[in-house]
């Protein structure tokens, strides 16, 4: 029986498999951040241990920055003193790290690809949850916390019990309206927030393959919002064309070997998945979240759902509590929503394809009177290719605010934060109680509904902008 | 970690689904470089409602927080155990969990019991009846029981797991017996790594 390709590279990385104990699984590339670093460092410094592999570790400040000018100093001492110690600790270790301001400072999942150190057949690891994002070429990529964090800086390695596969095929082509944001909504609104938990799930079907690399990372994103740990897809000439050129990757006939054998990282013909579910694509529509979970999706042109849908207690229950917290009522049209705030960012969407597609719906147009609307570019580089283009002009002609990078108000950990009671479109990837600030009411979207419901003052599909 | 065999105390259901780690501990506390003193951040955005279940008197100095479906879903961070275990927590008994939070619990000690919805709902169901009740979770036997109502279940938990919690091993250690393994791998692995990527201040050569 063939493998499929988690199969492949799981068996790849295996350094023991003792009777009665997790496999013992090899870590490639372990990405690091402010946040859930610190108390590994110090555990190291506790017990005398070391980092077994600088050369495997690769460090960016992203969660906690703010996002005014990188002139302005960071006033609040508590996240001031997190993103020192990140520093330190990667100095004190000899571990690469992009400090706030540095050329290649970003968020941690869309620097890894675009420098080129994410690349196929690898396990990479991140103490962060959206570290499924780089399943988008064809590597084994998955969140973890700190403890695992020290356990992977000490050992480069981690005790992991193999999951169950699953095959999401979204066959047939998706209509032009629908972007990769809007596939993911469709798969974790159809799997739910549990419906992916123990299984690494590979997206696969032409809606799939059709899209670029920045589309395949959005899809994968936001596996864990379906309960998956990892996503990913597997490599073809899309991946490998992405790769080319990379800073991280070799030149010439040196690259082309190794592309050669990154093409090996799909899954067999006869490969069997655990479990399956097949989406048709010609039914996606573009997609909004109504609710507080981001398995509470609803067409663009839908109406906001009622509590009586639902026949299970625990989902009419979270239903009511939903739209209570969201302050919205049952029936009312989407489109009829108004929102305070527009932001357009995150390792969701920050990449320079979506700034094109939010750029294409905004050109020439206001931000309307009553919204505020921010762009946080994913990095130094998708920000200074943005400007190479002019984006940053159109954005800034139109009313938005044109920061600088990190991860910023898809968690309200920084400055950019909601306030009680806003509502925002927003490009990120969790609609929870709170997330982009206490009170804060948050709708998950793709980029060119973000940049229309930005110019509209309500959700809005790209097609009604315009003169 | 200290070794964990035989859990007693009192508990408090909180009848809710989906709560993510972002309600257990939320982001603002993620600045902190320390691993203690999160408990104060536990469910703060709930806290302040004199209705939410942790601010009711006949639940204080409960140990065992019984849960919703889903419990622990969202972000990795492992924040969401140090705070239910600054708070005092012990153990989580839920129908289902996030997996990453259900890693990061058994790397600190705090014991995960899941149980079918229905037994979830049963033991809510007698702790609501009566708070006093005390909850036994035994990590030996694998069995969560009430003994003044005669309730018990059995529950699962992955050999290793168990017996880490029994022992209170220290998962970096025992990795690191498998030295050797790691060092074979490490010199038949291709798996590119950094070197010449990047000069000392990080810039692409």
């Amino acid at each position: 029986m063939g493998r499929t390709l988690f199969e492949k590279i799981w068996d790849e990385h295996i350094v023991a498999s003792p009777e009665g104990e997790p496999t013992l699984l090899y870590i490639d590339l372990h990405l690091v951040h402010e946040v859930t670093s610190p108390q590994a460092f110090d555990g190291l410094r506790l017990n005398g241990r070391t980092v077994r592999r600088p050369d495997r570790t690769l460090a960016t400040a992203d969660h906690n920055v703010p996002t005014d000018p990188i002139s302005t100093p960071v006033n609040d001492p508590v996240s001031r003193r997190q993103l020192e110690a990140l520093e330190e600790n990667c100095h004190e270790f000899g571990i690469t790290v992009f400090p706030r301001g540095h050329e290649n400072q970003g968020i941690v999942h869309i620097i890894g690809p675009e420098l080129g150190v994410t690349q196929p057949g690898m396990t990479i690891v991140c103490g962060d949850s959206h570290t499924s994002t780089h399943g988008a070429f064809g590597s084994l990529a998955f969140g973890i916390g700190t403890s695992e964090v020290e356990h992977v800086l000490a050992t480069q390695t981690l005790p992991q019990q193999q999951a169950k596969t699953m095959s999401v095929t979204v066959e047939g082509k998706a209509p032009a309206a629908v972007s990769a944001k809007d596939i993911v909504l469709a798969i974790v609104g159809t799997l739910g927030t549990g419906g992916g938990a123990g299984y690494v799930i590979e997206y696969r079907g032409e809606a799939i393959t059709d899209l670029s690399m920045e589309g395949r990372m959005t899809v994968c994103n936001m596996s864990i919002e379906a309960g998956a740990r990892a996503g990913l897809v597997a490599v073809d000439e899309t991946t490998v064309d992405y790769l080319r050129g990379r800073p991280g990757v070799p030149q010439d006939e040196e690259f082309e070997a190794l592309a050669n054998h990154w093409r090996t990282y799909v899954s067999d013909d006869d490969a069997v998945f655990d479990a399956e579910l097949v989406i048709d694509a010609s039914k996606l529509v573009p997609s909004i979240t109504w609710g507080t979970n981001p398995a509470q999706v609803v067409a663009l042109s839908g109406m906001v759902p009622s509590p009586d849908e639902f026949d299970d207690p625990d989902q009419k229950n979270a239903t009511e509590r939903s739209l209570a917290y969201m302050g919205l009522t049952p029936g009312t049209p989407v489109r009829d929503i108004e929102v305070d705030v527009v932001f357009i960012g995150s390792c969701t969407n920050s990449r320079i394809e979506d700034l094109r597609a939010a750029a294409a719906v905004v050109e020439g147009q206001r931000v309307a009177s009553s919204v505020r609307a921010l762009i946080v570019p994913g990095s130094h580089r998708v920000k200074k290719q943005a400007e190479s283009e002019g984006l940053d002009k159109i954005f800034l002609d139109a009313g938005f605010e044109w920061r600088e990078p990190g991860c910023s108000m898809c968690l309200g950990m920084n400055p950019d934060q909601l306030k009680v009671g806003q509502r925002s479109a927003s490009t990120t990837n969790r609609n929870f109680e709170g997330r982009q600030g206490r009170g804060g009411r948050t709708h998950l979207v793709s980029p060119a509904v973000a940049a229309a419901t930005a110019i509209k003052g309500h959700f809005a599909a790209p097609s009604e902008v315009g003169p | 970690m200290k070794p964990v065999r035989v859990l007693e105390g009192r508990a408090v259901p909180l009848e809710r689904s989906d709560v993510d780690t972002d309600q257990i501990i939320p982001s603002d506390w993620l600045k902190r470089v320390e691993r203690t003193g999160f408990g104060r951040g536990l469910f703060s955005e709930w806290r302040d409602d004199p209705s939410f279940v942790l601010n009711d008197q006949s639940y204080v100095g409960a140990s065992i927080l019984i849960a919703g479906p889903r419990f622990g879903t969202g972000s990795s961070r492992e924040h969401a155990v140090w705070a239910l275990m600054d708070y005092g927590f012990v153990a989580v008994i839920a129908p289902s969990f996030g997996d990453i939070f259900r890693n990061n619990s058994s790397k600190q000690g705090l014991v995960i019991v899941q149980l079918p919805q229905v037994d979830v709902e049963g033991l809510i169901q007698l702790i609501k009846d009566d708070a006093t009740r005390l909850v036994v979770i035994d990590v030996d036997q694998l069995r969560v029981e009430v003994p003044e109502a005669g309730w018990q279940r059995s529950f699962e938990l992955d050999p290793m797991t168990r017996e880490r919690l029994l022992h209170g091993w220290d998962d970096i250690g025992l990795t690191m017996r498998r030295e050797a393994a790691i060092t074979k791998y490490e010199t038949t692995s291709h798996a590119p790594t950094l070197v010449g990527v990047f000069d000392s201040d990080g810039h692409a050569r």
